[in-house]
């Protein structure tokens, strides 16, 4: 099995053309590209049930929340989660992972703790840990990286002296590196800590399963895979999330208020204060069905053909000239190729291939201590989806030159 | 969409792989001043002398960019043997030519009439950068940088 092999055609954004050229979207690390499916379905929802959720009693408000907690499900069954009631919805992982810190964090973590993170995080894992870490004094301590951008674990079980909280990546969004959960997982747990897992880049991509990840929280976000933007999720294990306090209060978070108090709603609604993004949920749904079709399997054999493609096209070309961050294999990688190209800088680089329509992400990725650690201000980085096929890898590989040319020294 | 002969002029090109007054002068005695540009990454270093309110000698240091290290290097050119005075007027020209948006120029610091007899010169080639608004912030790194150090001695 493998994917259809005219799948472009179901994204309306990548029939368009950029500076006279066909689109070549390859920043899908950033935000995917949306089907059609998943923009009707929230069009659909706004003309024909759009009503606020878990409250009117007439038939559209009834529908609404009937769709809103399908998708729930839907993202539950996903991800392999034991209950729907363990899929919080958020707006975005960042929100998620702050919502771990304010609540979990600032329940459980004071002057003598440690929450251990590492060098290839996103900031979205790291700011809020060290927001929470100056109001509570607990250390934040950091896995550091190999020479080929993989994790350090050799020193894994000194790390986890003290640690109450670990914190790491699926896959960088950098390097593309997949990390070894469960082995982090298991021996976390055997040194008392929780494991949070960061599935932003890894959720779309791979076939995900919470239980075989042996993990107890993962944030991921919708707009990277296929869905809107404005929707993440939270999942965490329900006799976790049901010690945890409220994150945001407000409406829906309760089941009783009165002057002297409030009783927190029960999970999932504990921590979704006010009017949800109905649609967005909706659409996220609707994004999970469009990938369940296609089948996770055939999506992660896809970007590893693909991936590697992309290496042999890209190190046969420029060779010496060419350095590509990461794991050197596609199967210890996702579809995410951070480059330097001789001394072109990202950002000159990614300007001459959107004068091609070719889309690349410049910059430091939101990664900025992994940046020091690579000792480069930033990277030009083209990733991968179930849309891109080696053509695209082509009109890369074909618009590197021109560009080093131009800022030859 | 404007080409990219517009942004990559052949000047901004020569400033880039030829850049100006590279280095670090010794701070102290010489002043410092540190700029970031968060969305990319970029980085510059400026250490300068100055004497009677005159910048004897301007030295850059850090990366980016071509149009950040242009810019940098087409303002070294620029400033050395200026007053204060002369640069920040000049630093107001540039940040105007630069503007595609009247709160950029910043409220507080309007171009006056006075600001006009002064010739941007080389640096005019950088009004491409205006045509492509993400880069601008490129450009007027250090610039600001510049700006923020002498505001820092308030001078």
């Amino acid at each position: 099995m493998s994917l259809p092999p005219d799948l472009k055609s179901n994204f309306p954004l990548l029939s368009q053309t950029i500076n006279g050229h066909q689109i070549v979207y390859l920043d899908s690390a950033a935000s995917s590209q949306k089907p059609d499916v998943v923009i009707e379905t929230m069009n659909d929802y706004y003309r024909t049930i759009n009503a606020n959720v878990h409250r009117g009693a007439y038939q559209i408000a009834a529908q609404a929340t009937e769709a809103m907690e399908q998708a729930r499900a839907k993202l539950a069954t996903f991800i392999g989660a034991r209950s729907a009631n363990e899929i919080v919805f958020t707006k975005n992982a960042t929100e998620s992972f702050n919502l771990i810190a304010r609540s979990w964090g600032g329940q459980n973590l004071g002057p003598n703790d440690v929450v251990l993170i590492s060098d290839m995080e996103h900031h979205a894992n790291i700011v809020p840990w060290q927001i929470l870490a100056a109001e509570k004094g607990f250390e934040l301590r950091w896995i550091p990286l190999t020479p080929d951008g993989h994790l350090d674990l050799s020193q894994l079980d000194r790390l986890l002296n003290g640690v109450k909280m670990v914190s790491v990546t699926a896959m960088s969004n950098v390097l593309g590196t997949l990390n070894p959960i469960r082995e982090i997982a298991d021996k976390a747990h055997s040194a008392g800590a929780l494991m949070t897992v960061d599935g932003s880049q890894y959720v779309p991509h791979l076939p995900t399963d919470v239980m075989e990840l042996g993990v107890d929280l993962l944030c991921f976000t919708g707009h990277k895979m296929c869905g809107p933007t404005g929707i993440g999720v939270l999942w965490g294990r329900a006799e976790l999330l049901d010690a945890m306090p409220p994150f945001l209060g407000g409406g829906e978070m309760i089941l009783d208020v009165r002057r002297d108090g409030f009783t927190p709603n029960e999970l999932p609604h504990k921590f979704e204060a006010g009017t949800p993004p109905i649609a967005e949920i909706i659409g996220l749904g609707a994004a999970v069905d469009f990938l369940d079709s296609l089948g996770m399997n055939e999506v992660r054999q896809h970007e590893i053909d693909l991936t590697n493609y992309a290496l042999r096209v890209l190190n046969d070309r420029y060779g010496e000239e060419i350095t590509i961050h990461g794991p050197s294999s596609a199967s210890e990688r996702g579809g995410v190729l951070s480059i330097q190209y001789r001394d072109v800088h990202p950002h000159d680089l990614s300007q001459v291939l959107d004068q091609r329509g070719i889309c690349i992400r410049a910059g430091h990725h939101c990664a900025k201590p992994l940046m020091r650690e690579l000792g480069v201000g930033a990277t030009a980085r083209a990733s991968l989806y179930v849309y891109n096929d080696q053509a695209d890898i082509d009109a890369l590989a074909e618009s590197l030159a021109p560009a080093g040319e131009l800022f030859a020294r | 969409m404007s080409g990219l002969e517009d942004l990559y002029k052949e000047i901004i090109l020569d400033h880039y792989r030829s850049p100006r007054h590279r280095g670090e002068l010794d701070s102290p005695p010489a002043h410092k001043a540190e700029g970031f540009n968060p969305l990319c990454g970029d980085e510059v270093l400026l250490t300068f002398a100055l004497e009677d309110d005159v910048i004897q000698e301007l030295l850059i240091s850090g990366q980016g960019c071509s149009i950040s290290q242009a810019s940098a290097s087409m303002m070294s050119a620029a400033v050395q043997g200026k007053s204060v005075e002369e640069v920040r007027k000049l630093t107001r020209q540039f940040k105007v030519m630069m503007s595609i948006h009247e709160e950029s120029i910043g409220a507080e610091d309007p171009p006056s009439e006075d600001d006009k007899p002064f010739g941007l010169g080389d640096l005019e080639a950088l009004k491409g950068v205006v045509k492509f608004p993400v880069r601008i912030k490129c450009a007027t790194l250090s610039w600001n940088t510049l700006l923020t150090g002498l505001d820092e001695l308030k001078v």
